[in-house]
């Protein structure tokens, strides 16, 4: 165990690698998923076509094919990138297929009658998607966002096979050179839990912030005692 | 599939009724563009009548005008060849049972349900199309926003936009849409709120308001976009009962005071008799019967009438 626990060095570079590809893997999966997903809600059906390529494209292929793809068959045809790049792109990619789904199924449940008022208004169709649909639609992609988002993370585990040393690959290394599998490892489960633990809570966060501004909960914030309670009105109203 | 037998294109393109008389008097109070010194509303020039009743658009209101109007959804008709005329500033309520075509006129007029056949008119323009080369093609995006710019409405539900107060509710379509500088946009949205009561409520949340606040709130946004034409969808439909009456004295108060054109999808007849100029009887897409609301309410002609109103009365 001491041996394990001596080298944090390379675990702390191990998780910090994890941690960037999430974070990078997850803002370019985000971007991808508000324009595919808005291309995806478009009334113009080549828009939607579009919607449909990638989703199905990038939903229907292995992270890790994808990563292979970028990192072994591309160079070949000339386009070289960085392992971390490549890394990136395949994460980014496959998740931000998911997403685009979340993100048109969450416009397309905000109530129609939001729809109308805003042609009542005589909104421009930008101006309806980005003052009314998309903020209310925001509020109901963060908890399926938060599960994306862990698996992402979860995901990133596939560039030990493509060399980067991220967590799984220095735990290997570390159990292959202390020779103690069961510590090595337990510490990387240990880890991984972590990490996913504070992106839980930022998006817990973030869903706090989008209730208050779609003003539920008001005007008092219930407590962690009255949720845990089951009191009446704990947990979402309105 | 429906037999039909209109030719889409056949309308007479002149428009007495509609477009002649856009013009009815510029005699009240021009808008708001005018007074030097502009308080907050509390002060008010002549008209004794209301207090923020500077905040309601004044001016030519245009006339309306269905030719031939039909619109199906899928096999069903709902409107059948239906003709009428709303002269400018007249105030008229559509009654009839449910299923009659009512609303569906008002939400051809907002543009929510596309136009299936024939021509509606406000004013001198057409709603649905558009002049090109001297033909009348089928109205694009642009030629909708303009003539958007005409109407407002106030729906059963409010429609309020939960993701913003009752201030930006006032203000975002001023600012974004028509335009309007945000210090003139809240100035506005003061006023109206002051004119529907709820001056005290300018940065409450929409789900901290009751439901005829809400509605009162739904009736000064809809304002403050100054239409000319006005629709109310079942306004006070959705509201508790006690709180009906606030929603109708204001509404009232606002047909008095403006010169809007008003037309009004109602079941309550007393206010139906109270607000409007004329009553047109609805049944299955076409008017059964029409007149002023004495005659309607009073001495309706035609059985079906009779009938509809011993129902709505005795419930």
């Amino acid at each position: 165990m001491a041996d394990v626990l001596g080298s944090y060095n390379q675990w702390l570079a191990g998780a910090w690698l994890t941690i960037q590809l999430t974070l990078l893997g997850g803002a370019l999966a985000l971007a991808l998923a508000l324009v595919f997903g808005m291309a995806g809600a478009s009334r113009h059906a080549w828009v939607r076509g579009l919607n449909r390529l990638y989703v199905e494209f990038f939903r229907g292929n292995a992270t890790l094919v994808l990563l292979f793809w970028f990192f072994y068959a591309l160079p070949l045809i000339g386009l070289r990138f960085t392992t971390m790049f490549a890394a990136v792109l395949a994460l980014g990619l496959n998740i931000g297929a998911y997403g685009a789904e979340v993100v048109r199924g969450s416009i397309r449940a905000v109530p129609k009658a939001q729809y109308e008022a805003t042609v009542a208004l005589n909104f421009t169709p930008f101006q309806r998607m980005r003052r009314v649909l998309l903020p209310q639609a925001f509020a109901l992609m963060l908890p399926p966002f938060g599960n994306l988002i862990i698996e992402l993370m979860k995901g990133t585990a596939i560039v030990s096979l493509v060399g980067l040393v991220d967590l799984t690959r220095a735990s290997k290394d570390i159990q292959g050179s202390s020779g103690e599998t069961i510590a090595a490892f337990s510490v990387a489960l240990v880890l991984y839990f972590v990490i996913a633990q504070m992106l839980q809570l930022f998006v817990r966060y973030a869903e706090r912030r989008v209730d208050r501004m779609l003003g539920r909960r008001l005007p008092s914030e219930p407590s962690l005692g009255t949720i845990a309670a089951g009191a009446p009105g704990a947990g979402v109203t309105g | 599939m429906p037999p039909t037998d209109t030719t889409p294109e056949a309308p007479t393109p002149d428009n007495a009724g509609a477009g002649g008389g856009s013009t009815p008097g510029d005699a009240p109070t021009t808008d708001e563009s005018a007074p030097a010194a502009k308080g907050v509303s509390t002060h008010k020039d002549a008209a004794g009548e209301g207090e923020a009743a500077a905040a309601l658009p004044h001016g030519a209101a245009p006339g309306i005008r269905f030719e031939k109007v039909v619109k199906r959804f899928g096999d069903n008709v709902v409107l059948r060849e239906l003709d009428f005329t709303v002269e400018p500033g007249e105030r008229v309520t559509l009654i009839g049972p449910s299923g009659s075509g009512k609303t569906t006129i008002l939400r051809l007029l907002m543009t929510l349900e596309t136009l299936n056949e024939g021509v509606i008119w406000i004013g001198d323009q057409t709603l649905w199309h558009m002049d090109r080369d001297g033909k009348r093609v089928p109205a694009n995006q642009k030629h909708l926003h303009e003539m958007r710019k005409q109407v407002g409405m106030v729906f059963q539900q409010f429609n309020l936009f939960p993701n913003m107060n009752v201030l930006r509710n006032l203000t975002e379509g001023p600012v974004r849409v028509l335009g309007v500088s945000k210090d003139e946009a809240v100035e506005r949205a003061r006023s109206l709120l002051d004119l529907v009561g709820l001056a005290d409520k300018i940065n409450a949340h929409p789900t901290q308001l009751s439901g005829g606040q809400q509605q009162r709130v739904a009736i000064a946004r809809a304002l403050a976009m100054q239409p000319k034409v006005l629709l109310l969808d079942e306004v006070t439909s959705a509201l508790d009962p006690e709180l009906v009456v606030g929603v109708q004295d204001l509404l009232r108060d606002i047909a008095r005071q403006s010169d809007l054109t008003l037309l009004c999808v109602t079941h309550e007849m007393a206010f139906a008799k109270d607000i409007s100029d004329r009553v047109l009887m609805f049944d299955q897409g076409q008017i059964v019967e029409e007149g002023p609301p004495d005659q309607i309410f009073g001495e309706p002609s035609e059985q079906r009438t009779r009938d509809f109103l011993q129902a709505v009365l005795a419930s």
